[in-house]
């Protein structure tokens, strides 16, 4: 249907600094394949790494899948980051830049949400956080 | 862990970070800074960039942190060789990199840690005769 190399859905384990260091590996390679542009790489690889970091810190490690997708028009990356750690208890505030409750800069969350083109966030203490984001080939 | 090498070259330390770091690394390279710069009292650092890919808060942060500290121990930080995608990702991240001085290579951030230099020793009247030459 499409061409170029289709890589299928991967995944990978957070559970340290060095997998954090993967996951932006992986990004990449998919971000690559998938032929977006330079700037486009560069902003979903950081946004991954800022959500990569975040499952490790606040979700106590979870795992990232990453898959290619296409909507007929488009392709792109599509990155979903789980973990079943205690969840987000306000989320405004926590997309508030500047916000943090780990010692960091607070703009992590707020930060991927700019960077990506589509962001969905499923949050609770009882099932932990699930974040969805996609950037499309322009 | 990986580590990060640091370069002396005359009055100054230079760090080419030519991997994908780990926070951990990072960290690791804001320490071993530190005391290069007491060990060795130079009093410049520089930082390129030209082979990072992307730079996150934690990496922006390690920045800041390390121009900060240079700063109290009497050494100028300039970061060099910052990829446009990385600078227009940067910004759209919302990281302001306050208080780092970049140039856009290696080459001009000697100059301008020889330029800052000089007007401090223009200002200290230090009495230094390579404070005279360092004036561009």
């Amino acid at each position: 249907m499409t061409a170029g190399v289709d890589l299928g859905p991967q995944a990978q384990a957070i559970r340290s600094d060095e997998d954090v260091v993967r996951v932006r590996q992986l990004v990449r390679a998919v971000a690559v394949a998938v032929k977006l542009s330079l700037v486009d790489q560069t902003k979903v690889v950081t946004a991954a790494s800022e959500l990569a970091r975040n499952t490790l810190v606040y979700g106590g490690g979870g795992s990232v899948e990453v898959t290619t997708v296409d909507n007929g028009r488009r392709r792109g990356v599509q990155i979903v980051f789980v973990d079943s750690g205690p969840g987000i208890p306000d989320l405004d505030l926590a997309f508030t830049d500047g916000y943090t409750t780990g010692g960091g800069l607070g703009l992590g969350l707020s930060g991927a949400r700019r960077l990506v083109d589509d962001f969905h966030i499923d949050t609770s203490a009882e099932t932990g956080t699930r974040i969805t984001v996609t950037k499309w080939s322009r | 862990m990986e580590r990060v090498p640091i370069l002396k070259i005359g009055d100054i330390l230079l760090v080419s970070i030519q991997l994908d770091m780990s926070d951990q690394t990072a960290v690791q390279l804001q320490e071993d800074l530190a005391e290069r710069i007491v060990a060795t009292g130079c009093h410049g650092v520089i930082i390129d960039i030209t082979a990072l890919d992307i730079v996150d808060s934690f990496v922006g942060r390690m920045l800041s942190t390390i121009a900060s500290i240079s700063k109290v121990l009497d050494a100028e930080t300039v970061v060099v060789g910052m990829r446009p995608a990385v600078a227009i990702t940067l910004v759209e991240l919302g990281l302001s990199l306050n208080g780092i001085r970049t140039a856009l290579n290696v080459e001009r951030g000697m100059e301008l840690i020889a330029a800052a230099r000089a007007d401090e020793h223009e200002y200290q009247l230090d009495d230094d005769p390579d404070a005279e030459t360092a004036t561009p």
